[in-house]
């Protein structure tokens, strides 16, 4: 679990989050939503040490952040994948590379073992025969999957996206919050994902914090969203009119 | 001020660079990389230049000495001390900052651009360690190359010199052994080694530290090109007044 406690972050003179607090469950898909601006990513970032905060705290299984030495954070980086907006596979490595990259990197694995782990992971994401493909090679979508076959190569415990279904048609990006969730919950994986993509929201959007000018506008999940009347959130999710339809049918089948 | 932030910036990237290495077996593989895209790279393009502007650099010296009492062996004598002293290690490190070093900045700054770099980052790699530090081992073969320009150098010198009649073989082999100091050579490859760390780094920074998309890589290719041409001249000129003066 992830517990973050009134996340400060400014950018000089320009305050980009005022105050966040939530936490991030197990197993649970969590999904920030907002619209561009809000500050999802500096979220993000925030989250993953990329970014430094100036006031709050980030607490993974119970270990605050800010308190670790350098070498405690590396030992909690170690246990993150991350699945990037770009995807950002290494183009200079092949697709079996990439995937590979973390172990070589963390493990003292021999190659047959870290082959052996590739080929589970490929095969998990529809890859069976993507081994030596180079990126660019590959389409959005299959590179989407790459992607997450190298974040959860390593077994982690916690699992961010960016965007992860920014650039995708409407059917593959469904295969790939498909596939999100499943892993999240066949892995008991802490899972946050940044997102604009509705279809996700009310798909696999079993927690769901709702970001408005730096400031946690709203917190439910993909069930409560239809009910709720907070403006902020219905004038942003329910913007398209065919959403305002699915609400509305929502609630009178619930009534 | 933005000066000062950049040059602080780079001596604390340097300093990170060597820190929290990465796992042995991976960076030999980079270097080894790094060598064959730096190194054997470069091997073609040094040797083409440096045998020509040797033979350029012949003519020149044998046009200008037309006096009938300046000796015909110091053609050879002007073509190595030329060659040794300035060509092989500043320009030739000039034009490597052209080739190399547009090389480092936008293979880098690509990264950047694609968070690729990020990516690193979160997985709890020293992205410095394990983007820059390769670089800097695999040039630090760079005295290799200028030893190749210098010897293709002389040769271009040569060829000119007997085929375009300017003076005899015999004559432009003295010349070579005239007055021979083995510390211009030395001079020479210490010169080579900073400059290898600067081909190295400022590249590096330029890319590393840039922001934007695809032109701004290429904007930072170029700014990279004009600061290490200039860190390049400069260090030379202290270098030489330091060493020979």
């Amino acid at each position: 679990m992830i517990v973050v406690d009134n996340l400060h972050k400014s950018f000089g003179d320009t305050k980009v989050l005022k105050g966040i607090s939530t936490n991030f469950e197990k197993g649970k898909t969590n999904l920030i939503i907002g619209q561009s601006g809000s500050g999802k990513t500096v979220f993000l970032k925030c989250l993953l040490g990329l970014f430094n905060y100036q006031e709050g705290s980030i607490a993974y299984d119970g270990k605050v952040l800010a308190k670790l030495s350098e070498s405690e954070k590396r030992d909690i980086r170690a246990e993150i994948g991350m699945v990037f907006q770009g995807s950002a596979l290494f183009d200079s490595m092949t697709i079996e590379e990439n995937v590979m990259f973390p172990l070589r990197m963390f493990t003292k694995q021999s190659k047959s073992e870290m082959r052996d782990r590739v080929d589970v992971v490929l095969n998990r994401v529809n890859l069976p025969n993507a081994h030596n493909k180079m990126p660019s090679e590959a389409s959005g979508g299959m590179q989407k999957r790459v992607a997450i076959a190298r974040a959860i190569v390593n077994n982690p415990k916690y699992l961010f996206c960016d965007e992860p279904n920014s650039g995708l048609d409407p059917k593959t990006s469904i295969v790939i919050d498909n596939l999100i969730q499943e892993i999240t919950d066949e892995y008991q994986i802490t899972t946050v994902i940044n997102s604009h993509d509705m279809n996700s929201v009310m798909e696999i959007g079993e927690k769901i914090i709702f970001l408005k000018n730096g400031l946690k506008a709203w917190e439910g999940s993909n069930e409560t969203i239809f009910k709720t009347e907070n403006e902020a959130v219905t004038d942003f999710v329910y913007s398209s009119n065919l959403f305002k339809k699915v609400r509305k049918m929502y609630i009178e089948e619930n009534e | 001020m933005t000066y000062l932030h950049n040059i602080g910036s780079y001596f604390l990237m340097t300093i990170e660079m060597f820190r929290k290495p990465t796992k042995w077996s991976v960076m030999k593989q980079l270097i080894l990389k790094d060598i064959d895209d730096l190194i054997i790279g470069s091997l073609g393009i040094a040797a083409f230049i440096s045998f020509f502007v040797g033979g350029v650099i012949t003519i020149q010296t044998a046009l200008n000495i037309d006096n009938p009492l300046i000796p015909d062996y110091l053609v050879g004598y002007a073509t190595r001390q030329s060659i040794i002293l300035e060509f092989a290690p500043t320009f030739m490190s000039i034009i490597m900052a052209g080739k190399v070093g547009s090389f480092i900045t936008s293979s880098i700054g690509t990264m950047r651009v694609t968070e690729q770099i990020d990516a690193l980052e979160v997985m709890g790699i020293n992205s410095l360690n394990y983007l820059i530090f390769p670089k800097f081992a695999a040039l630090l073969l760079y005295p290799f190359v200028i030893s190749i320009a210098m010897f293709l150098g002389i040769l271009g010198g040569l060829a000119a010199c007997v085929y375009g009649g300017f003076t005899t073989f015999e004559s432009y082999v003295y010349g070579l052994q005239d007055d021979f100091i083995v510390f211009h050579v030395v001079y020479a490859f210490i010169k080579t080694l900073v400059f290898a760390f600067i081909l190295a780094t400022i590249p590096s920074f330029h890319g590393y530290y840039m922001k934007g998309g695809a032109l701004e890589v290429g904007k930072a290719s170029t700014t990279s090109f004009v600061w290490t041409s200039v860190v390049i001249i400069v260090i030379n000129y202290f270098l030489t007044q330091m060493l020979l003066s």
